[in-house]
């Protein structure tokens, strides 16, 4: 599983406030929280994501509450892939569970400008930055983390399961 | 092995289990509230599902938004509302039954010794303080409990923070847990566990040990725990009457980490905008103008944290610069303070009250900030834009030092009220 976008870059301790601020979780269309992702701390962010996007981050990404709506508003803000030097855990297990795919590594974060174009091979974990052609390895995610997110979520294979 | 290993290998049906490994867990309860629950509701049904593992052990609690504020809010709760009964859910509590759903949870008997819980809220570590393994996890897991009661974990490796000494008056847990704030840093416990003992926590009375427990997610943990005793026995049997198993850390074990900490000379301490370690004494802090107060929330809204603050109002104003928004964490806590006089006294002080609910805290309703303005808060977090406005500044304290700062319209220690009683 390959996937390709261009690189919005942000800092350390990122937490679900940022993201998606307490005011939006009675907003039940995706597609609105999507609109309102990374509010906290990027009011365009939504323009500059829709397209499609790889987020790269610093330290405890998602720290703070257990809101789902947190990974949803980025997903559905576009957002393709979130590549940290660390994830909070509950934020970390929600974006797999929704099928977003989330990968921990060090050393992209000072390899990386905004808008680069990255590459991401999610069973090999490894990331490439296409303009300077430079490939970093992540903390590759066991099979049965990889398996959810090919899937789709933990839903679909609640899905298959009932 | 410790207390929490104990728990995860008996519900895992191991006879052992090491930090790191991943286990399936048989899950005792399951709690979700309605910003948390509508997704669970139309995650259920999208799926297919037709009913729940064990409508007995699941509570939904509405908290966040109650009563609704917006048209959305109320749609939210008629999701809820309808998912609940359905599945005829008899631990469903909606507006004006139950309150701050950790609160309800403890109060109600769903909190159990050796227990795992989990809920859809970061703060579902609060139930470590009666010795069972919480922690918060997401919509989507949370519909897989509600269908399997089981869940998957991976053990954590726990950090054991004794602590002795005797609080000054005026210092307690909220001051405590902050200094280990500071101590281990906001994401210095991320995937780990938090077990608070020593003579001070046994000393301790079960609504400040959930004040411990509470805050453990805010150093990013995935539980706080406290071992159980005799505190804990009784407060668990005045509640319900099922029975439970009373699991503790082994004489020999070792930890990753250990913390020791004299609470002898501790001051009454402030987490300073805008990280929960960023922490400060009062001493040190010079003149911080505060133009609202808010005392309550899962952290410090008990008749505890009411009595002292209202020891300390009683007969007195709210400074005319500032103002005072009390709210009780649930609808027995607000009983409990009508009954003995506290609410007349907050009233009379010029408090607002409002209905238990998580309203200010998260940033919801009920007493939201405006830009530039300053707000000194016994909740838990102190993010940027948590209680309103990004452009607002969020100080967390006591319930005393909420207090003495109601009285002066600054962040004030207790100890220094002139003419007051202490």
């Amino acid at each position: 599983m390959i996937v390709d976008a261009n690189a919005l870059k942000y800092g350390d301790d990122i937490n679900t406030d940022l993201i998606i601020p307490g005011k939006y979780l009675v907003i039940t269309d995706e597609k609105r929280l999507g609109e309102h992702a990374m509010d906290g701390i990027d009011p365009d962010f939504y323009n500059k994501s829709r397209i499609g996007s790889i987020l790269v981050v610093g330290e405890n990404f998602g720290s703070g509450s257990s809101r789902e709506q947190a990974p949803i508003s980025l997903k559905n803000a576009g957002v393709k892939c979130i590549v940290a030097k660390s994830f909070a855990r509950i934020f970390y297990r929600n974006a797999i569970n929704i099928g977003l795919p989330v990968l921990e590594c060090l050393d992209l974060w000072n390899e990386v400008r905004e808008s680069d174009t990255l590459s991401v091979d999610l069973e090999q974990g490894t990331i490439t930055n296409e303009r300077t052609n430079r490939t970093f390895q992540a903390t590759p995610l066991p099979p049965f983390i990889l398996d959810i997110i090919q899937q789709g979520g933990l839903l679909n294979k609640l899905k298959d399961s009932l | 092995m410790n207390i929490i290993e104990k728990i995860l290998s008996k519900a895992s049906g191991m006879k052992e289990v090491v930090p790191d490994q991943i286990i399936d867990a048989k899950i005792d309860y399951a709690m979700i509230n309605e910003i948390t629950g509508y997704l669970v509701a139309n995650y259920f049904r999208d799926v297919g599902a037709k009913k729940v593992w064990d409508p007995n052990r699941i509570a939904i609690i509405l908290d966040h938004t109650i009563p609704a504020p917006t048209a959305e809010a109320a749609e939210v709760h008629r999701i809820v509302r309808e998912f609940a009964r359905e599945l005829n859910i008899p631990g469903f509590y909606d507006v004006g039954r139950g309150g701050v759903c950790h609160q309800v949870m403890m109060e109600k008997g769903y909190v159990k010794p050796g227990e795992v819980i989990v809920g859809a809220d970061s703060h579902t570590v609060t139930y470590g303080s009666l010795g069972a393994f919480s922690t918060g996890i997401g919509s989507t897991e949370m519909t897989s409990v509600f269908i399997t009661g089981r869940l998957w974990f991976k053990v954590p490796k726990v950090i054991r923070i004794d602590v002795k000494g005797e609080f000054s008056k005026y210092v307690g847990a909220k001051d405590l847990f902050l200094s280990v704030a500071k101590e281990i840093g906001f994401s210095g416990a991320t995937y780990m566990g938090l077990e608070f003992g020593g003579s001070t926590v046994r000393d301790m009375s079960v609504s400040s040990r959930m004040t411990l427990c509470n805050m453990a997610i805010e150093v990013g943990a995935k539980a706080g725990i406290v071992e159980p005793d005799k505190k804990t026995v009784d407060y668990v049997k005045s509640k319900t009457s099922d029975s439970f198993t009373l699991l503790k850390s082994d004489k020999d074990t070792e930890y990753g980490r250990a913390i020791d900490i004299d609470v002898n000379n501790m001051t009454p301490q402030i987490a300073c905008p805008d990280a929960v370690d960023n922490v400060k004494p009062v001493s040190e802090l010079g003149n911080i103008e505060l133009d609202q107060i808010y005392l309550g929330s899962c952290t410090n809204g008990r008749i505890q944290d009411l009595q002292i603050a209202a020891k300390i109002l009683k007969g007195k104003k709210v400074n005319t610069r500032t103002r005072l928004i009390v709210v009780p964490a649930s609808q027995e806590i607000f009983v409990e303070a009508m009954n003995s006089g506290l609410i007349q006294t907050f009233v009379e002080a010029g408090a607002a009250i409002a209905t238990a609910s998580c309203g200010a805290c998260y940033g919801g309703h009920l007493g939201i900030l405006a830009s530039g303005e300053t707000c000194l808060s016994t909740t838990n977090r102190n993010f940027i834009g948590r209680m309103g406005d990004p452009n607002s500044k969020l100080y967390l304290s006591s319930p005393a030092v909420a207090a003495a700062s109601a009285l002066t319209g600054q962040i004030t220690d207790p100890s220094n009220l002139r003419g007051h009683d202490s």
